[in-house]
């Protein structure tokens, strides 16, 4: 056609382009960029717009005096409170500061420190195969991943091999956190596919004990379970064996985290369709090659929320230790209190341990968002 | 139980590894809970032979070619393929599946895993077939049925004909001995099913032996060997594409025919 890029209609024809011809046109202004953005998400009607405008006045009345509470008010030296407050009348940071030694190691013998930063620094190496799956030799470093909390327990308790025996009594602050946090997730999750694959089995004796298992354990409170570890164990294992104490509270978190662990997966493997059993069988892969290279993959990822989730209600979990004696970083805060010299300091010792918490969580909340962009295989 | 009526009408015993039968099927039943899905099914398939199998829905039709790897068990008669009895025997069951590929109505591929790690992944954890010998197999049979191309992506990001062309090469990667077809294309869009069913017409023709349960009846005609009507959990007739369609014998074929031939 003549006309074919003649932008006037021509009578009787429907379209300015020849069928075909149209190319494609950037979208309106109205469909994209910053300014439609703003007006659909911020002032897209009477009742946003409203919400808008409260919304910003909040923030205007927050963001400022957290700002200088936090910061330009804040002291960062000084010896006691005294000192702090002659300086300036924001947070005291100077408190946190005089006892961060107290809130990561604990009661952790000076001289051994070393060996918690060393645990951390080859905690960091056996997380790197697990978190990014583009490491080369990556089935090795996981081997050493797998072993690591076996190291880490010797390193950190020692008494053979020319370390120095130290009692767990005396771990405490953010070290125990991490000790029972890490020990919970690393075994919850294989214990918790476990139970959920038991209760999905077909053979009824195993599935009735994993039933079982996850149902009480979900009726029954952390703490309840704690104190059950610290006070009745000691009945049921024989007179005279030492069953540490820090010990039986890793077993109770890790079973806790399981139970929930193994509903969570169990969610996720109802979504797996039965074709893709049936493509696994027809195949002539065996049950665990089936679940491992199938099943599990596409269950796990669909899971991932809920996984991290878990795992993040276990970390925060951990502080419950307080319950039977034990002083993690929520508790050394809470003893520091009591010292004279810096009374009345509570909220910068409970901003102190959220923030810590919070850093973490939404460490792991982040992680758990990449891993998911990662495992979209797109549709 | 009927043992001897078993052997007068399929002529030949399962097991001996010598006869050109690859599957026997004797005097098959199978219950749903009290529902009888199937009811004395007898079926001899030759080595080579292109079966169709055909009849109205929920005719147990997909619930006899199910029963040929052990998806379904059936819970009375014999089933032998390639010579081995399926029994609970698990051996047996793994066996029979490394030599019978299957292939779903709706492909049944993994979404998580590359098109080409779904063609490696029964070679390598079944076969035991090194990874880049798997690879190089699984190249071959996606040129063969058309789409090397998309050796790299996820089966999400390919269309239903291509996913089903891919689910063919995954299974024809086992090297298998029979292929089963489980409505192939009713979950296909119109424009996409005459792709799926030239690749079946292509594996045809390298003398595979196939048993498709299909509502396409232009394929029956050019391709089977043999053409299968059930219903009601029975097999009622079955003959030669030819005198299936110009003269079925039975009152309920003919039914059946003229419901699906009319549009």
């Amino acid at each position: 056609m003549a006309n074919s890029h003649n932008p006037d209609m021509t009578p009787g024809l429907t379209n300015a382009y020849d069928p075909g011809e149209h190319p494609d046109w950037p979208a309106p202004s109205s469909v994209k960029g910053p300014v439609h953005w703003i007006k659909t998400n911020l002032f897209g009607s009477v009742t946003n717009t409203l919400l808008t405008l409260l919304a910003i006045y909040l923030l205007y009345k927050i963001i400022p005096a957290l700002v200088q509470w936090f910061f330009v008010d804040a002291a960062y030296t000084g010896a006691s409170r005294k000192e702090c407050e002659a300086q300036a009348g924001g947070a005291c940071w100077a408190f946190i500061g005089s006892r961060l030694q107290l809130f990561i190691y604990g009661f952790y013998p000076e001289v051994q420190r070393w060996r918690v930063n060393l645990s951390v620094v080859l905690l960091a190496a056996a997380l790197v195969p697990i978190l990014f799956d583009q490491v080369p030799q990556r089935g090795k470093w996981l081997i050493y991943s797998a072993l690591y909390p076996f190291i880490a327990a010797w390193l950190l308790v020692g008494g053979i091999g020319g370390l120095e025996y130290v009692p767990t009594d005396k771990f405490g602050g953010l070290m125990l956190n991490v000790v029972i946090g890490v020990t919970g997730i690393a075994f919850s999750l294989p214990i918790g596919i476990c139970l959920a694959l038991g209760r999905q089995s077909h053979l009824p004796i195993l599935r009735i004990v994993c039933v079982a298992f996850i149902e009480f354990i979900r009726g029954v409170p952390l703490i309840t379970l704690l104190f059950v570890a610290a006070v009745m164990l000691s009945y049921f294992v024989p007179p005279g064996t030492n069953f540490d104490l820090l010990v039986r509270m890793l077993i109770m978190v890790t079973l806790f985290a399981s139970g929930y662990m193994a509903e969570v997966i169990r969610g996720g493997l109802q979504a797996i369709p039965k074709g893709q059993y049936e493509a696994a069988d027809s195949m002539g892969l065996k049950y665990w090659q089936s679940m491992r290279l199938i099943v599990l993959p596409q269950a796990l990822k669909i899971s991932i929320p809920g996984i991290v989730n878990t795992f993040i209600a276990l970390y925060k979990d951990t502080t419950l230790v307080i319950v039977i004696g034990r002083l993690d970083i929520l508790g050394i805060g809470r003893s520091s209190l009591a010292d004279s010299k810096w009374q009345g300091l509570s909220t910068e010792v409970y901003v102190f341990v959220a923030v810590f918490f919070f850093i973490s969580c939404f460490l792991m909340s982040r992680y758990s968002l990449y891993l998911e962009k990662k495992l979209h295989t797109g549709h | 139980m009927a043992e001897t009526q078993t052997a007068e009408r399929t002529g030949s015993i399962g097991s001996s590894k010598g006869s050109d039968d690859i599957i026997v099927i004797r005097n098959m039943h199978k219950w749903y809970g009290d529902f009888h899905v199937l009811k004395n099914i007898n079926l001899t398939v030759k080595s080579k032979e292109r079966i169709v199998v055909c009849g109205p829905s929920g005719s147990g039709k997909s619930t006899m070619i199910r029963c040929i790897n052990r998806l379904e068990e059936h819970q009375q008669g014999d089933i032998f393929v390639d010579g081995i009895e399926l029994t609970n025997d698990l051996k047996n069951i793994d066996l029979i599946r490394r030599e019978v590929g299957m292939v779903f109505q709706h492909f049944n591929l993994f979404p998580h895993l590359s098109v080409l790690e779904n063609c490696t992944l029964g070679p390598i954890w079944v076969r035991q077939t090194p990874k880049k010998e798997a690879e190089a197999i699984a190249m071959q049979y996606l040129e063969r049925v058309k789409i090397p191309e998309q050796a790299l992506k996820f089966p999400g990001q390919l269309s239903g004909g291509q996913q089903q062309r891919v689910a063919i090469a995954r299974s024809l990667c086992m090297n298998p001995k029979i292929m089963l077809f489980d409505e192939p294309t009713s979950a296909l869009d119109p424009e996409m099913i005459k792709e799926v069913l030239d690749t079946m017409i292509e594996l045809a023709d390298t003398g595979m032996t196939m048993l498709v349960v299909t509502h396409e009846m232009g394929f029956a005609k050019t391709v089977a060997d043999r053409v299968i009507f059930m219903d009601g959990g029975e097999i009622i007739e079955q003959n030669e594409p030819n005198p299936f369609f110009e003269n079925p014998q039975h009152e309920r074929t003919k039914l059946f025919l003229s419901q699906i031939l009319a549009h």
